[in-house]
């Protein structure tokens, strides 16, 4: 029997607290029952990368996580994602991450299905390393399948993220 | 005339204008055209706010699931649904037993759910509807169904023997009725005078558009019969007519909603089962339906590009000159007919009319198998005939003596040149282009040798329609731009978006047309109940054909509101212009008022008027006569590509580090969305090239997922070096061409030629697998 069971953890800086079923994936429970829909659902295997959200500021794919595995973790989606870096940041809203604002002017996006996931990847990759060299942004978003840009102007949108979100630092420093 | 933006150059993001040149060149400096601007949608995108079909949700909409078949070719000898049907939370299953249905599809030769046979693997045979998406799902496993099994057969040239099993009894012999013949000069004797004529037979693979997002459907009926269906589909018109057909009503009953799609690529060309089902369940239950395909689903069910056999013999003068090419195509059309047997409509274009050569023979064999059938899929026709060109233009540079690169300019297209089936070459780049790889490919590379490994460049060449193409009795597409109280600009295109920016695009042309800031335009491009009408996306026409409509119906709009201005500033409309977002008088500037304030006047005053301009574009072609003859574009699009590649001996092992890619686009209107088109081009037609394959065997698709179906990722790409080469077309909006297939066109061909050069083995089949180099470069050494 798939029973119900008591979750509680942290989306997009908010407590949330539901009844989910024990099969539920993280994947389901964000678009099903948060109605995040900005997560979208590709190929349901973890092989695209379309559903990568950040746990504790890892990315993960959504898709291959039981909800009831996150309980107590911390999870941002991409509709979380300005706000997790106005946090880290002291940007005032409506900033968006770096990331975001990379591949708004580089041209990230085109269909755009892939993007909300290769963005969190993005900005996962650069909470762990913030000066990736070219062929380690590439590593770090192999596991996002894009059918649409041929990656170039995604990995340009990192490489200008990652000098904006230097920056301050370096000023500061 | 030729200007080249050398787009390799990283540059900063907005702002910058391109310099006008050229014919086209305008009365005053561009303002928005030529610089770099952001997707119109881009912040919904970067921010997850866009709602792509899966994300929608209709009051009362329940689930739906197809069934498919478990075997290839069968008799249904019986479909037991009573188990499902009294599932808790099922609300009905159809069958193909239980509905009425029509014909459907390209050539009407199946119906959306099998009620007698399956033919192929996809083949629909129940489907139901239910609350939740598992529990529909639960209910197709409860569906019994009996088969009596068939001979079936999936090799095309074993379906034109004449004891194959029939696939369809009213197509004897498994031909599809469809001839693609064509003749022109004397080809027999141009290959009997020929210094030199060279023959291969090259194998084009399976693949699948494989896009990001699956295909999806929602229906809704209303209680009048009315249907409101958001689809994926990029034909939102003849898709009324075709879903109509197939329903047996009305297509002015049918409203059709194009929300978000997460790729397209051809996909959406034709009408196939999943919306025709999504209609029945729906009215077969009486609430809305949804059905989105699952991946594996995507991989079995959506429409593939066609695999074919391709012979071809080409016959040239010993300084390089072509003479005759004579080419024989097998194709696998699989078990029914859509645009994938179309393709040598494309294929024949090019082979008789890519490098200059006046002697054609062209032939095919489309044959009906019990495989999955194949759709259409960017570029389609012409990347498999690029392939075996260019493979024959450096066999010919080789025996011959001559450099490869010489060898193309020799016999490259010029303005002014009528090919052999009267399509009329107006402006043409194709030297420059190759020009522009020639040198770009042999930038220094900062990489050494590694040892074991070979490295070579190869070149090909790529001609494709530039300016619409008639392949339906219309190329036409509607446009209407609508002035408002508050200076907002919306255009209400006929157009789709299907992501490639299309509607960026045509906002542009529109603010560059009528003087108003580029911020002040919305499209309005997704819904037939409001939208005039359009052929569909697809041929690199959007650009062209719906920026033209645009660029007509905000010159119309402009000149009433300049009419209406007039009788404001007590002035001629001759005398006034709009810049800027102001009218002012042209021979007093500083007498000038905003143009929503003249917009706004109209509305309030006696004997008002609304301000909406209109227009319709069908341009001035032909479709192809009953001899395959006519001039189907208003103008061509060129490209060059060069690939630097390395070949690794022992592994066989192909590694891709260099495309240049180098674009007659007529004029570059948004660069950063041509550099898009192309990069994304390039992906495509590499994973075409190296690693993508749509493995069958017996009729079933053996790897219907994202691990055992290879996109390339990011550190599988190259390095991209772009040239955007302006020849400014006469009859392009502000000059431009159509770009979005080329990038994917020659990409195989260049690289077959560098692995050649690399390591002296031609590779004649896709994908180029390292077992594939490997048992060749074994084969070489004997």
């Amino acid at each position: 029997m798939d029973d119900d069971h008591r979750l509680e953890l942290t989306v997009n800086g908010r407590r949330v607290r539901r009844e989910v079923a024990g099969s539920r994936t993280l994947l389901e429970f964000l678009r099903g029952d948060l109605r995040l829909t900005g997560t979208n659902l590709s190929c349901d295997t973890g092989d695209c990368g379309a559903c990568t959200v950040l746990v504790d500021g890892r990315p993960v794919t959504a898709c291959l996580v039981l909800a009831l595995d996150v309980e107590g973790r911390d999870v941002t989606t991409i509709e979380g994602l300005p706000g997790r870096w106005q946090t880290q940041s002291g940007a005032r809203p409506p900033a968006l991450h770096p990331v975001q604002q990379g591949f708004l002017e580089e041209g990230g996006a085109q269909c755009g299905f892939c993007t909300a996931g290769m963005i969190m990847a993005a900005a996962g990759l650069l909470e762990a390393r913030p000066s990736p060299t070219e062929a380690e942004i590439r590593a770090g978003l192999e596991g996002n399948l894009c059918r649409c840009t041929g990656y170039v102007k995604i990995i340009r949108a990192v490489e200008v993220a990652a000098e904006r979100m230097r920056r301050p630092r370096e000023a500061s420093a | 005339m030729s200007r080249p933006v050398d787009s390799a150059v990283p540059r900063a993001a907005g702002g910058e204008a391109v310099e006008a040149a050229g014919p086209g060149a305008p009365a005053r400096p561009f303002r928005v055209i030529g610089t770099r601007v952001a997707k119109l949608d881009a912040v919904e995108k970067v921010t997850g706010a866009v709602q792509y079909l899966p994300d929608l949700e209709v009051p009362g909409m329940v689930w739906g699931k197809i069934l498919r078949t478990r075997v290839p070719h069968a008799r249904i000898v019986r479909i037991d649904t009573s188990r499902a049907e009294s599932l808790p939370g099922v609300l009905g299953v159809v069958t193909g037993r239980n509905v009425e249905q029509r014909p459907f599809g390209y050539a009407r030769d199946h119906v959306a759910l099998k009620g007698d046979v399956v033919r192929c693997i996809r083949d629909e045979v129940a489907a139901v509807a239910a609350e939740t998406e598992e529990i529909a799902a639960e209910a197709c496993r409860l569906i019994e169904v009996d088969y009596e099994e068939l001979p079936a057969v999936f090799d095309p040239t074993e379906a034109l023997r004449p004891e194959a099993p029939r696939i369809h009894p009213q197509f004897p012999g498994n031909r599809v009725n469809f001839a693609y013949t064509f003749t022109a000069g004397d080809v027999a004797r141009a290959f009997r005078e020929a210094d030199l004529v060279v023959e291969g037979t090259y194998r084009l693979n399976y693949v699948t558009t494989a896009c990001l997002g699956t295909m999806a459907a929602i229906a809704q009926w209303d209680p009048r019969g009315n249907l409101t269906m958001w689809s994926t589909t990029q034909i939102p018109f003849l898709y009324q007519k075709d879903l109509a057909e197939a329903l047996g009503i009305s297509g002015d009953r049918i409203r059709v909603l194009q929300p978000p799609v997460g790729g397209n690529f051809g996909r959406g060309l034709d009408l196939y089962p999943i919306d025709i089902i999504a209609a029945l369940l729906a009215r077969h239950v009486g609430r809305p339906v949804k059905i989105v395909f699952d991946r594996e689903e995507e991989f079995v069910a959506s429409p593939t590009r066609e695999p074919c056999v391709f012979t071809l013999r080409t016959a040239a003068r010993a300084d390089g000159t072509l003479l005759a090419r004579d080419a024989r195509v097998l194709i696998d059309n699989g078990a029914y007919v859509s645009w994938g047997s179309t393709t040598p409509y494309v294929m024949m274009t090019t082979l008789a009319g890519f490098y200059r050569c006046p002697s054609i023979r062209f032939d095919t064999a489309i044959v009906y198998t019990n495989n999955v059938y194949s759709g259409s899929m960017r570029g389609y026709g012409n990347l498999e005939s690029t392939f075996a060109i260019e493979a024959q233009m450096d066999e010919l540079a080789e025996r011959l003596g001559l450099d490869r690169v010489e060898i193309r300019r020799r016999n490259a297209n010029r303005p002014g040149d009528v090919t052999p089936q009267g399509l009329r070459i107006t402006s043409c780049g194709f030297t420059e282009c190759l020009d522009a790889v020639a040198r770009d490919i042999r930038r220094p590379v900062d990489r050494p040798l590694r040892p074991g490994w070979t490295r070579g460049i190869g070149y090909a060449g790529m001609f494709h329609v530039g300016g619409g193409a008639r392949v339906y009795r219309s190329d036409g597409c509607g446009a209407i731009v609508k002035l408002d109280d508050f200076g907002k600009v919306t255009l209400i295109t006929g157009a789709s978006e299907i992501g490639q920016g299309s509607e960026t695009v045509l906002a542009m042309i529109v603010a560059e047309e009528l003087g108003v800031p580029f911020g002040r335009v919305e499209v309005v491009n997704n819904d037939t109940a409001v939208k005039p009408w359009d052929v569909g996306v697809h041929a690199s026409r959007t650009t062209f054909i719906a920026g033209n409509a645009a660029l007509l119906a905000a010159r119309d709009v402009k000149a009433q509101l300049l009419r209406l201005a007039g009788s404001q500033l007590e002035e001629p409309a001759e005398g006034l212009d709009l810049e800027d977002g102001h009218v002012h008088v042209k021979a007093a500037p500083q007498r000038r008022i905003p143009y929503e304030k003249v917009v706004r006047a109209g509305h309030f005053r006696e004997d008002g008027r609304i301000l909406i301009g209109q227009a319709f574009y069908d341009p001035p072609t032909q479709m192809l006569d009953k001899d395959f003859r006519g001039n189907v574009s208003v103008t061509y699009a060129f490209a060059a590509q060069a690939a630097l590649v390395e070949v690794e001996e022992a592994t066989g092992k192909i590694e891709v580090l260099r495309v240049a890619s180098a674009h007659d686009v007529g004029r570059a209107l948004n660069p950063v969305g041509c550099e898009g088109q192309i990069e994304g081009g390039i992906h495509m037609g590499l994973g075409y090239c190296l690693t993508e394959e749509l493995r069958l065997r017996d009729g079933r698709v053996l790897n219907p997922g994202f691990l055992d179906y290879k996109l390339l990722t990011a550190p599988d790409m190259p390095e991209i070096l772009i040239t955007l080469i302006e020849t400014v077309d006469e009859a392009g909006p502000f000059g431009a061409k159509g770009l979005g297939e080329a990038g994917t066109i020659p990409i195989s061909a260049a690289v077959a030629n560098a692995v050649k050069d690399a390591t002296g083995v031609r590779l004649t089949e896709l994908p180029m697998t390292p077992e594939r180099v490997y048992r060749a470069l074994r084969a070489r050494k004997g």
